[in-house]
């Protein structure tokens, strides 16, 4: 599928269990450097389930477990020795709904993420800030008010914070987990022109209930189907040419 | 239908204003400066004070929100944190039980543990049965509020890299703050107009006092002995009390209403 030296993060086997119940189902993908790949599928196929599992987020919640291999630049991300918490460092998300830290500033909830693992001077800091805000388009709306509290904010406008706080530790992966599924079109739209900019610099994967956005953004997509995936490839062919019935059906709106 | 509802609210809400003009009309024309700033004087002398019950009030609700509010908030966040274990199952029911105790009971506790042990009447055991009646309203309020914080908030902490406590601590607590706050200034105020568990723990007295190894005055133990005593100035005395001490846990309940509007109003 892909050259291997190009590939960021790869998962292997890959099954996500609550407790006896399997949501995903010996998973095998690649993820190469610098791209976007979308999941799709019917709610409850497993594809966001699957995107936790890419942080380890998934085991956090209580009585869930996996088994198979998550690799990030060659490393199994579940290993002993690895923590949840430095690989969380290097693989950022962005959720469906935004999550502003609701006590904190505009200027706090980007430098969330940095003061945890650093202390660095405050200019430093201001600069890292206002070139993540300026990276998610959203610096000339909120230079002016910066000390004021997040929640002020629209929701397109909270959504491309959470973007701006994701980014500024300089992640190198970014999960997307529906970002855009509470905004209305125009914030969605400018999410969906970030993805573009924002690959350059990340390996992006968004797991997307709508089809014309895979089409729109993604380079390659996986089709997930009641916790299998069924069909992954690039995404031009996965929407002109599926091979597996059940992702023609799905794609071509006959059901989900 | 309407017309059944309103008559509900209005028989609802009726007694708080039968009870506060009636403490107005009776207890209104005692009050005075000297009513604040004086200790009591021998029956017959005029221009009595109850400096002595407000001084106790404040120390033993003090010292029992001391003990209570810091006891009270780590419990809630612990049987948050650890929701579905054991130990956590456990202390919740705890909690219900002993919120449901009378608080009598929590009284005659606070005799048999501090006041029997220690062999003399004081303050501070008034204090541990007023903390013992805290601890649970301040968990569950604790609780609930934390649980209340939407679980996309900490997963969102939890994706940026915060460990689980600081999570728990800086994201989840900070925002559950100003209902917990509320929810400790009521608990407060609830507290301060218990009588039943000083009776035998503090007990009263007649004079000012700061040492809380002693009997101590407190403002509902004074209403309790002037409004039952023998003279007409003690009953006019315990009007103006009952006054002072509704005044007082009012004014709590104001106060936490306003912190949360605050806290709320500059969100939205």
């Amino acid at each position: 599928m892909s050259d291997d030296a190009t590939v960021h993060l790869r998962t292997e086997q890959l099954s996500a269990m609550y407790g006896k119940f399997s949501a995903i189902k010996n998973v095998t993908l690649q993820f190469p450097v610098n791209k976007v790949h979308a999941l799709i599928g019917p709610s409850g196929c497993g594809k966001s389930t699957f995107l936790r599992t890419l942080n380890r987020l998934h085991e956090m919640t209580p009585g869930a477990w996996i088994t198979g291999t998550v690799e990030l630049d060659g490393q199994d991300v579940y290993a002993p020795a690895v923590s949840p918490i430095q690989l969380r460092r290097r693989v950022g998300m962005v959720f469906q709904k935004p999550t502003p830290f609701p006590t904190m500033s505009i200027f706090d909830n980007v430098a969330a993420g940095l003061r945890i693992h650093r202390k660095l001077p405050r200019t430093e800091l201001a600069e890292i800030v206002e070139r993540s805000l300026q990276r998610a388009a959203l610096w000339d709306e909120v230079k002016d008010r910066l000390k004021t509290s997040a929640i002020g904010l629209s929701g397109g406008q909270q959504q491309r914070l959470c973007l701006a706080r994701t980014i500024a530790p300089e992640p190198e992966v970014i999960l997307l987990d529906e970002p855009t599924a509470s905004l209305d079109p125009q914030g969605t739209q400018r999410i969906e022109e970030l993805m573009h900019e924002l690959k350059t610099d990340f390996t992006i994967v968004i797991v997307t209930h709508n089809m014309q956005q895979a089409a729109r953004v993604s380079d390659t997509t996986s089709f997930f189907y009641l916790g299998d995936m069924v069909e992954h490839g690039p995404t031009k062919t996965m929407f002109t040419r599926p091979k597996d019935p059940q992702t023609e059906a799905y794609i071509t709106g006959r059901f989900g | 239908m309407v017309g059944v509802m309103i008559t509900a609210v209005i028989v609802a809400v009726l007694p708080l204003f039968l009870i506060l003009g009636s403490l107005v009309v009776k207890g209104a024309s005692s009050l005075s400066l000297a009513f604040f700033t004086n200790t009591p004087v021998p029956v017959g002398e005029d221009g009595g004070g109850v400096r002595h019950a407000i001084v106790g009030t404040l120390l033993i609700v003090g010292m029992a929100s001391l003990v209570g509010v810091p006891l009270g908030i780590a419990a809630g966040i612990y049987t948050t944190e650890f929701r579905g274990t054991r130990l956590a199952t456990i202390t919740r029911f705890v909690a219900d039980v002993l919120n449901g105790t009378p608080s009598i009971v929590v009284g005659v506790f606070a005799w048999t543990v501090v006041v029997l042990t220690q062999g003399h009447f004081s303050a501070l055991a008034g204090s541990a049965a007023l903390a013992v009646l805290m601890l649970p309203m301040v968990m569950r309020t604790t609780e609930e509020l934390l649980n209340l914080v939407p679980i996309t908030l900490r997963e969102a902490a939890l994706a940026l890299g915060y460990s689980r406590w600081r999570t728990s601590l800086t994201i989840v607590l900070r925002t559950a703050l100003p209902g917990i706050v509320t929810g400790v200034l009521l608990s407060v105020a609830r507290i301060a107009g218990e009588t039943a568990p000083l009776l035998f723990t503090a007990l009263g007295s007649q004079f000012l006092s700061y040492n809380v190894d002693r009997p101590m005055a407190a403002l509902p133990l004074m209403v309790y002995t002037y409004a039952t005593g023998p003279f007409e100035e003690w009953h006019r005395l315990a009007w103006s009390a009952a006054l002072v001490l509704i005044i007082v846990v009012l004014v709590l309940s104001v106060i936490a209403r306003v912190v949360t509007r605050q806290r709320f109003g500059r969100n939205v």
